[in-house]
């Protein structure tokens, strides 16, 4: 593992210019490091701009100020060496389950039937293995989660962004694909940010916990290191006294900041 | 809703009723007078036997054919410009911009007055109805493609080049799909209106095609051969129809069908 980090933000501040000719601030002056192979998630309330940072380290969106390094190389465009778990979905859907993961590889140059051979292995790790001809309607909202998962896993990227990809979920399918994220994570450790409004989801699976304050000009208020021993099971780990103690330390931070977002947005 | 057998009888039933009631009131006096005089609305049995002698006698097929002939190219040559202009002007907002007037003001031109122009310009043989057809093809999927390359969405565009797709990598995974996606839900409308303008440009100068039948029994107040002519149209263009859903069914197989239930 190198010194440099896999991503660091430094100072990073996002504005958004509006219709009326004023500026929204989303981000002011975020500085987070994450490590070669660490598991980092940020948890904030709703609409304060987690995705946005999210977005920075993909190099989707640029800064408007500060400064956004990949392996100690500033960032300059799309972030090649990332893969991006996206919120809503992001399948194409007029391709199947095993052309929607071979695609990244096809892309790159891989001769279509080795895309395909590696694609239907990535399918049958996520344990879609059967689903390969399916369209994506054709699958539910987890099966569809899993061939996205694969879909950017396939690549090897060296940092995986995740933007609250279990989110649409129901509880007992959230916790089968943390599950099946940490296993897969655990084979390689990539560095991963992992964005999520579940502070619960946060702990299980992190290494770091990192609190945004409500927005705008939301800021990073916390960062608390996760001692829970790997390999982990989701629904196991949240029993221990540990994940308990650390819960309702950072439940205690984050709890004014939630309500200040709420009287924000209007509750919604 | 009923089983597929009862509501096809169903269907047949609204048919066999309106033809005998067409029958009654053409054939049988009521005092003293028949409702439907046959002179202006003819009589099923004289439609029929019409067809009957159209079909067995042959002279039906060279019409239907030059028709057929007309709306398929009609609709490639429509369908081929719209597709490469309604992207064009997707991915170039410049061009767009300049043309959006020119292009709302053709669109909104009724086609029929055309139809003159076109026999002028390209005699009465069948490219001025070709043409005609164009100009109506044309503009529904011109219209659809350009809707459906702007409509991608952000997030799966996103996903794309993350995915590490090059500009024209995104053009053949994303937007072409896309776009002929949508250009493949108005395949209905397009065909349709191939026919119609195949159809109207007979009818307007012509010396074959459906159009042409049914001018001609007009001319000569022959109503019987005006309703045989629109019989034949109506089955016509319901094979086609039949063919295009066939077509759709195989195109997109990738897509939700509401309301039908899947076996998953």
């Amino acid at each position: 593992m190198g010194e440099t980090a896999a991503v660091a933000l430094s100072e990073v501040s996002i504005a958004f210019r509006l219709a009326d000719g004023g500026a929204y601030e989303a981000v002011q002056s975020a500085t987070l490091n994450v490590e070669d192979g660490e598991f980092v998630a940020i948890v904030g309330p709703t609409g304060c701009g987690k995705t946005t940072l999210l977005n920075v380290a993909a190099g989707l969106f640029p800064p408007s100020h500060g400064r956004a390094e990949i392996f100690g190389a500033g960032l300059d465009g799309l972030n090649g060496q990332a893969g991006y778990l996206f919120q809503q979905e992001a399948l194409f859907p007029w391709k199947t389950a095993l052309e929607n993961v071979a695609i990244g590889l096809e892309v790159a140059g891989t001769p279509r039937t080795e895309a395909r051979y590696r694609a239907q292995d990535w399918l049958t790790r996520v344990g879609l293995g059967a689903f390969a001809e399916r369209y994506p309607h054709m699958l539910s909202g987890g099966q569809r989660k899993r061939v996205g998962l694969a879909q950017v896993l396939i690549r090897d990227p060296k940092i995986l962004l995740m933007d609250e990809p279990f989110g649409p979920l129901d509880a007992q399918t959230r916790q089968i694909m943390g599950n099946l994220l940490l296993e897969l994570w655990s084979a390689d450790r990539k560095a991963v940010m992992f964005v999520t409004h579940d502070l619960e989801e946060a702990i299980a699976l992190s290494d770091r916990v990192v609190i945004m304050s409500a927005g705008p000009s939301a800021r990073i208020m916390g960062d608390w290191r996760v001692p829970l021993p790997r390999p982990r099971d989701i629904a196991e780990v949240k029993l221990e006294r540990a994940f308990h103690e650390l819960h309702r330390e950072i439940w205690q931070a984050l709890k004014d900041e939630v309500m200040k977002g709420y009287a924000q947005t209007g509750g919604g | 809703m009923p089983s597929r057998p009862t509501l096809i009888a169903l269907q047949l039933l609204v048919a066999v009723v309106a033809i005998a009631i067409w029958h009654v009131f053409s054939t049988v006096p009521i005092f003293g007078a028949k409702l439907l005089p046959p002179f202006f609305f003819s009589t099923p049995t004289d439609v029929a036997s019409r067809i009957v002698k159209w079909f067995v006698e042959g002279t039906i097929w060279k019409h239907l054919w030059i028709t057929l002939l007309e709306a398929t190219l009609a609709f490639v040559i429509g369908s081929v410009a719209g597709v490469l202009i309604g992207f064009w002007f997707a991915r170039k907002p410049l061009i767009n911009a300049i043309f959006d007037p020119y292009v709302k003001m053709m669109n909104a031109l009724p086609r029929v007055v055309l139809a003159p122009i076109f026999a002028l310009w390209l005699g009465l043989g069948i490219w001025s109805k070709v043409a005609l057809g164009v100009t109506l093809v044309f503009f529904i999927v011109f219209f659809n493609v350009y809707q459906g390359v702007k409509e991608v969405s952000p997030t799966v565009l996103a996903n794309a080049r993350m995915l590490g797709m090059s500009e024209r990598q995104l053009m053949r995974h994303v937007y072409w799909p896309s776009a002929l996606s949508w250009m493949f839900s108005s395949l209905h409308t397009s065909v349709g209106f191939a026919v119609v303008g195949a159809v109207v440009g007979e009818y307007l100068g012509s010396a074959a095609g459906l159009g042409y039948i049914i001018q001609q029994a007009e001319g000569t107040f022959d109503v019987a051969g005006v309703f045989a002519g629109m019989f034949v149209l109506a089955a016509f263009v319901i094979v086609i129809d039949g063919c295009v859903t066939l077509i759709e069914k195989r195109l997109l197989v990738w897509r939700p069908v509401a309301a039908e239930t899947r076996t998953t």
